[in-house]
């Protein structure tokens, strides 16, 4: 194999916090190397090197065997290198056709003429999307980029950097948004690339995208390159390097229970206008796992029984007595909590310590006559900090400082304080290392077995499995399987997630 | 991975020194100038006249800091004072009621002001700053027409040719003009203010929430706050502090004048907007408006002093405000999110 990227002793540190040491990689053209760790592990910093976002690292950085100076995004793009970031959104411009925002860079550049016809425009887009073989005809060209689904943004993405030929191709998470289905298209389209020369380097933390698409495997750790292997992978040995010191084993050893009482049941629910009604009870002393990908409703499940959406139609019953959240607020009095799917957008105060956020929703209990208790204050902090493993150094620490697995913890465990009845995670091990995944599904799991009912919501397989005791799969609002985590499997899951109703 | 830590290593980072420390050592730079080349500034009777006149200002502000903490920002406060003005005057004047009637009418229509404010933007969901230039135009219009455009003083003649009946109370007259041994009443009313909003929005589990709003709402709904109440109750409150300054600067004039508050909105949005940017906090604060008040007022008496003229106030005022921006929003590294989106 040819490389077309190598990088040489790259270290890098923030003041005293050395973030890479002495990384050594080589990405072969044609073929997709995968790259896998921990949150801080070094993964993103990398990326951010060879992408010119950091620019103060020692090291270098080799090109077809050539030493090339990367100081800033244009000079990682000039040597042909390209970035998919994780989040779509940001990628296109809103108002702007489909083929406008195909040939924006041609546009900015100055490429295509200032004052063209969006005839013209779309004539060249049409080729450039039938190179790619998206399939998109000439109405579709000419929609706002608003109408296309968010897997279309991303090949729009990806299909943008490709107008300038890139050497690598570095893809961030790339399948964090999109379905199985929407996930198999883009690997097909990234085969495609595979055969044009292109390298790319690709990160995840779905082990069995990294298995189906990737030659190569890199594993890092501390900042460090702790494994390299080619296929086929040894998934035990990669988890194993990437987790440290930790013990792996723990997967499935937790006791299967079943649930007692009916906390809450569900009458004829719909969650979306159009959706068959759902019927469901959720027991307390279980953890009851919902799984469903994107848009199977999962999370306006969640907040409408936290009250945070309305009732489309349909009643709730809490205990056997009828319940009508109308704010998230009647929800929290009636010890029914929600950890959204969204750390940052809808749980983080930015700059708040964890202290701070872990009282936010029990003011009431950490308050006398409105005046705050300070010390009671600082005291939950170091109990949360204690009881969920938070790697920190003081509870009175910035939450937007910790690592995505560590910010999570609080988030879960600000809500534990107080006994809930109902517990609701919505993809709680989004962005959270293996590590601190098992530290909050061992916590939730613990939770449940002191007579609570737990409900985690999640569209990856193995989280599901990981944590619950029984397994509901969730198909555009409807329940299409209902059975316990014993009897069923893995295939099994994906068959029925997969179905279509 | 904190990009902040690059400079930790340093010790001492001027920038940082600039964010935190670089207004209040202008204030005491400007002071210290002031007050060595103008004697008459020194005197005692001089400092107490600055805080005085600056009052009025600092009391709005600080009712428009608690609208900034809850992520808005209030652009009624200039009209509210106005509307106290009127009301106070036609209470007393046309109505011949007593100055505590005056002040109770005064302190109601800021509260009704403030929750029409907070209906328009709570309920009808109109974008805060929005909302509140319409009430803004709206009261300062409304505000004439009982009193057919005119200022109210005593022996107004009114619409059915009879002379007013009323005046000013004595009493009235005294909030401006009484002092607390040697602290005139409106400092001490603004002092008093000033730490009460403070212990408000630090201390008290309210003002902790109203901060949670103002940086994430939405995290703040999810987490079972009822964001709504407390923005509803920070337009109110700000209703109310608008009006307070109102009645001072009413009986400071002793008549109607239907252009007063004119030039308090303004005023009043600059030092809140001064005192985000106090001690880098990045956030509204109640101190940071008191000082922010305090520090136009200490600019305003010395150039006065020193002769320099009217005019020379707006444009000082100006550059004060943009010193102020630039700290929060360029030097600063906590980037401020109090910044209300049209």
């Amino acid at each position: 194999m040819v490389s077309a990227v190598e990088v040489r002793n790259i270290s890098m540190a923030f003041g005293a916090n050395q973030v890479l040491s002495g990384v050594d990689l080589t990405i072969d053209k044609g073929q997709t190397t995968a790259l896998l760790g921990a949150n801080g592990a070094g993964k993103s910093t990398l990326i951010k090197i060879l992408s010119g976002v950091y620019s103060s690292f020692t090291g270098e950085i080799l090109i077809d065997g050539k030493v090339v100076t990367i100081d800033s995004p244009t000079t990682a793009k000039s040597a042909g290198i390209e970035t998919v970031h994780q989040r779509i959104d940001e990628g296109v411009i809103p108002g702007l056709t489909v083929a406008e925002n195909l040939l924006f860079e041609k546009i900015v550049s100055g490429e295509i003429p200032r004052a063209v016809s969006l005839k013209t425009i779309v004539n060249e887009a049409e080729k450039i999307a039938e190179a790619l073989d998206l399939n998109w005809n000439r109405s579709k060209l000419r929609n706002d980029v608003y109408e296309l689904g968010i897997a279309e943004q991303q090949m729009l993405i990806l299909a943008r950097t490709l107008s300038r030929s890139p050497k690598l191709l570095i893809l961030d998470e790339p399948t964090s948004a999109l379905s199985v289905a929407e996930s198999q298209n883009l690997f097909r389209f990234i085969k495609n690339l595979e055969a044009q020369g292109i390298a790319i380097l690709y990160v995840s933390h779905k082990l069995s995208e990294l298995e189906q698409i990737a030659k190569k495997l890199v594993v890092m750790r501390d900042g460090k390159i702790r494994n390299e292997q080619s296929a086929p992978f040894s998934w035990d040995l990669a988890l194993k390097e990437m987790l440290g010191q930790q013990e792996l084993g723990e997967r499935d050893n937790f006791k299967q229970v079943q649930g007692t009482s009916v906390t809450l049941k569900l009458n004829n629910v719909q969650l979306f206008k159009e959706s068959a009604p759902l019927n469901l009870e959720i027991k307390k002393k279980e953890v009851t796992g919902i799984i469903g990908l994107l848009g199977a409703g999962k999370t306006e499940l969640a907040k409408v029984i936290y009250g945070a959406d309305e009732l489309i139609s349909g009643s709730m019953d809490l205990e056997g007595q009828s319940y009508k959240p109308a704010h998230p607020a009647d929800a929290v009095i009636k010890d029914i909590y929600l950890v959204p799917e969204d750390r940052a957008a809808d749980s983080m105060i930015p700059n708040w310590s964890i202290s701070h956020t872990a009282t936010l929703p029990f003011m009431g209990d950490f308050s006398a006559r409105g005046i705050i208790k300070k010390l009671a204050e600082g005291i939950r902090g170091k109990e949360l900090v204690q009881d969920l493993k938070v790697v920190t150094t003081s509870h009175e620490a910035i939450v937007d400082s910790l690592s995505g697995g560590n910010q999570q913890k609080v988030i879960v465990g600000r809500w534990l304080q107080s006994k809930p009845k109902l517990m609701i995670l919505d993809e709680p091990f989004r962005g959270v290392d293996i590590g601190a995944r098992r530290d909050i599904s061992k916590r939730v799991r613990d939770l449940a077995a002191t007579d609570v009912a737990v409900l985690v919501l999640a569209s990856d397989v193995d989280e599901i499995l990981d944590v619950a005791d029984r397994i509901i799969v969730l198909v555009e609002g409807k329940v299409v399987m209902d059975v316990k985590a014993g009897e069923t499997s893995k295939d099994k899951i994906v068959n029925k997630m997969s179905e279509v109703a | 991975m904190n990009i902040g830590k690059l400079n930790a290593t340093n010790g001492f980072d001027l920038r940082d020194f600039i964010v935190k420390y670089g207004f209040i050592l202008v204030t005491v730079i400007l002071f210290v100038w002031f007050a060595s080349t103008e004697p008459t500034f020194r005197m005692q009777n001089t400092l107490f006249s600055m805080l005085k006149f600056t009052s009025v200002v600092a009391i709005t502000g600080l009712g428009v800091t608690l609208t900034m903490v809850v992520g808005g920002l209030d652009l009624s406060v200039g009209a509210i004072a106005g509307l106290s003005v009127t009301l106070s005057a036609m209470t007393m004047v046309i109505y011949a009621q007593t100055g505590a009637v005056a002040l109770v009418v005064v302190l109601l229509g800021g509260a009704l002001v403030g929750l029409f404010n907070a209906f328009l933007i709570v309920v009808l969901k109109i974008p805060d700053l929005l909302a509140t230039l319409a009430t803004m135009f709206t009261i300062m219009g409304l505000k004439l027409v009982p009193v057919d455009g005119q200022s109210v003083s005593s022996g107004l003649i009114l619409r059915d040719g009879s002379v007013a009946p009323g005046k000013f109370t004595p009493g009235f007259l005294l909030i401006d003009r009484a002092y607390l041994g040697p602290v005139p009443l409106p400092v001490a009313i603004f002092f008093f203010l000033a730490f009460v909003v403070w212990i408000f929005l630090t201390k008290t589990r309210w003002g902790r929430v109203m901060y949670a709003i103002g940086s994430n709402p939405e995290a703040a709904r999810l987490a079972g706050v009822r964001v709504q109440r407390y923005r509803a109750l920070a337009y109110a409150l700000s209703g109310v502090f608008a009006s307070i300054g109102g009645l001072i600067l009413s009986s400071r004039i002793g008549q109607g004048d239907i252009s007063a508050g004119n030039s308090l909105l303004l005023d009043a949005v600059a030092v809140s907007l001064v005192g985000t940017s106090v001690l880098g906090m990045a956030r509204p604060n109640a101190w940071g408006t008191t000082l922010g008040a305090v520090l136009i007022g200490i600019v305003i008496t010395g150039l006065t002093i020193k002769g320099f003229p009217y005019y020379a106030q707006d444009v000082v005022k100006g550059l004060v405000l943009l010193t102020a921006l630039i700290f929060s929003f360029t030097l600063s590294r906590r980037k401020s999110r109090f910044v209300p989106a049209v």
